[in-house]
């Protein structure tokens, strides 16, 4: 199968007055056509960063080195003007909340048509029915009418919907979205977890998904990549990851997670510690300190190897935790 | 009328007893012509019991008027009926006061930990100000040594009492929030979604951090999330809302195993269960639609209209909330003749 999409040795560093911050620290993974990858990390593990890298839209004060290729193409080559025919059309993505990416002074048909005119290169009213057909798609009742009405006429819920509608407006080929139901309630982040899915098998469309909960993705996910400080630490199919974790610090993320479906132990096991800080990273192993399984070896950076097919771990453990 | 009381700790007085509350917001609608006001109840009739060393869950999705019922319970806002009995004494109607002396007492953690701690004082301050605030001659030696004690019993480092909010992740910021909250030694702590705004992995440190608390300080607690999973896991019973009502009060394995109300039922089966193999269960809530409109609820009973069992009879009369023989409440004409068991037993 060929490769949609490629990143290879992806750095991304940013100036701050406290001095460097190495947010993304040699990033590599590739996206086939068709497949879901949940990229699974704490907040400051770089997950999103190397997102809006690829895209060319990370902040004054970042900069990133490396290779993305879309369909052998180097995104991170090219020009604004070259970046701009990609991104939206062949590349979407969907950030966490809605009510900040959707500009509160246009109606949802203004932002949506542009949108559609702008790629596609539909007419107004091409663009229009297209637009109506997508917000239909996404379950927004009654589209003919709401599509005239303005973000803060919709719920959480419905905005985070229609954020999908013109995510998935042109058809991109890849889709990502950043923590797309952390701000939802459960019933909400349920219906679209299912639309998302849904969408995404008809039209074999990728998508990376953003997140900090495993128990999101658990469901939705081909592959999952684990990040820590900037880089991977584990990688491996979803029925892999989750039940024989290689990193102990995917174990932990899997445990931390409470459970419904199983009965109250009496404390729920959390990840000692808290995540580092970026600005000074401890020698050795990044995990090392909230590490319940460190030992001497540890303080030496481990290298990520490859345990079996298709898998990958940063540990120096020889036996899964 | 008396609302559903603890079930493990029944023969206990319990601390605090809440009938009929309800909370009326007027809001402002229509143009510069037309403008009028409409009222929106935003809690409407709860009631419950708590008892001393117990945890009260309240789960519902947003605008349900979980965190309107956590402000009208502290006088934060004034209800339009309803009793809230501290000890006996009831709150609503006490002036400012006698008010505020009472919320040494009774205490509250924000969900934003970052926002609600002022970013110009040093943790020290935070944690001190309730003190000089209620003892205004307490000596300096005094404040130090109890800042202290707090800052080690939520686990901070004695080194980290001069730094600043900003330096701090959202973890340790809410470990400072609860030691502000204790810091009175209160007796009733209301948490409106702890944890929510934090990591999975800290998620479950503040969680066992609040439940250790509550064990050893045997304090009343009151706490607020969307996430059924985290409540589940802290509360010893749960109080389901929607729409300012409540739905269902049931001990909380019960509410997992057997739910009594539909809504908690769609509620427990959107949880997502963080294993490959349970993969598209979580697209079967089978929940309609989305919450209408608070200033528009439905007639007869307000779930009516995205519940999968509805019957002629919900449409027109209010279902109040009920004991069911068994112990647990539950406001649902249809509760005897549902079985919306989840988990079998056994």
């Amino acid at each position: 199968m060929s490769v949609l999409l490629e990143v290879n040795g992806l750095d991304v560093r940013f100036e701050t007055p406290e001095g460097e911050v190495h947010a993304v620290r040699g990033l590599n993974f590739s996206l086939q056509p068709g497949e879901t990858l949940a990229i699974v990390g704490e907040s400051g593990s770089g997950k999103s960063q190397a997102m809006l890298a690829i895209l060319g839209l990370l902040a004054e004060n970042g900069a990133a080195t490396g290779q993305a290729r879309f369909k052998g193409e180097d995104l991170m080559a090219m020009t604004p003007q070259e970046l701009n025919r990609h991104r939206g059309r062949d590349i979407a993505m969907i950030f966490q909340d809605p009510m900040t990416s959707l500009n509160p002074y246009l109606s949802i048909e203004r932002q949506m048509i542009e949108v559609a005119m702008h790629h596609q290169g539909l007419g107004r009213r091409e663009a229009r029915t297209h637009a109506i057909e997508m917000l239909r798609a996404v379950r927004i009742p009654d589209p003919e009418t709401r599509i005239r009405q303005y973000p803060h006429e919709f719920s959480g819920g419905m905005r985070q919907r229609i954020m999908i509608a013109i995510g998935l407006l042109c058809e991109p080929d890849v889709l990502i979205a950043d923590e797309p139901t952390t701000a939802l309630d459960v019933t909400v982040q349920s219906q679209l977890a299912a639309l998302v899915d849904e969408v995404v098998a008809r039209s074999n469309m990728a998508a990376i998904l953003i997140t900090h909960d495993l128990g999101v993705v658990a469901g939705m996910s081909d592959r999952v990549l684990v990040m820590y400080a900037g880089e991977v630490v584990e990688y491996g199919t979803v029925e892999q990851i989750y039940a024989q974790p290689l990193h102990p610090y995917t174990r932990g993320l899997i445990d931390s997670v409470p459970r419904l479906d199983r009965e109250d132990h009496e404390a729920l096991h959390a990840i000692p510690g808290n995540p580092p800080n970026m600005l000074a990273l401890p020698p050795g192993c990044s995990f090392r300190e909230r590490c319940a399984h460190a030992f001497e070896a540890c303080a030496e950076a481990p290298e990520l190897s490859e345990p079996g097919e298709g898998r990958l771990k940063r540990c120096h453990l020889e036996k899964a935790p | 009328m008396s609302g559903p009381a603890s079930g493990r700790r029944r023969k206990q007085r319990p601390v605090l007893k809440v009938q009929d509350l309800a909370v009326t917001y007027d809001i402002q609608q229509g143009g510069l012509l037309r403008r009028h006001t409409r009222p929106l109840n935003a809690v409407d009739g709860i009631s419950f019991e708590l008892a001393r060393g117990e945890t009260l869950g309240v789960v519902g999705e947003s605008g349900c008027g979980k965190s309107t019922l956590a402000r009208a319970l502290l006088g934060l806002v004034q209800p339009r009926r309803g009793r809230v009995l501290w000890l006996g004494e009831d709150l609503v109607g006490l002036d400012e006061k006698t008010l505020r002396k009472k919320r040494k007492e009774l205490q509250i953690i924000f969900q934003d930990p970052l926002a609600s701690l002022n970013p110009r004082m040093t943790v020290h301050d935070i944690i001190a100000e309730p003190l000089w605030t209620f003892y205004p001659k307490i000596a300096r030696v005094q404040v130090e040594e109890r800042v202290r004690g707090m800052m080690k019993m939520v686990g901070l480092l004695p080194n980290q009492i001069n730094r600043y909010p900003h330096e701090f992740s959202g973890g340790q910021c809410q470990r400072i929030g609860i030691a502000r909250a204790l810091v009175l030694n209160p007796r009733l702590i209301i948490c409106d979604e702890p944890v929510s705004a934090l990591d999975v992995s800290i998620q479950a440190q503040i969680i066992n951090l609040l439940k250790d608390l509550q064990r050893k300080l045997a304090l009343s607690l009151i706490f607020i999330a969307h996430d059924l999973a985290v409540v589940k896991h802290i509360s010893d019973r749960v109080m389901v809302m929607y729409l300012g009502r409540a739905m269902e009060v049931s001990s909380a394995p019960n509410l997992y195993r057997r739910p009594l109300h539909p809504y908690t039922s769609a509620l427990v089966k959107a949880v997502p269960i963080p294993d490959p193999a349970a993969r598209r269960r979580t697209a079967t809530s089978g929940l309609r639609g989305d919450m209408p409109s608070p200033l528009d609820p439905p007639a007869g009973c307000v779930f009516h209209p995205r519940c999968p069992y509805a019957v002629k009879r919900c449409e027109i009369e209010v279902p109040p909330l009920r004991r069911l023989p068994q112990g647990d409440w539950v406001a649902c004409h249809l509760a005897e003749e549902l079985d919306l068991t989840i988990v079998k037993s056994g």
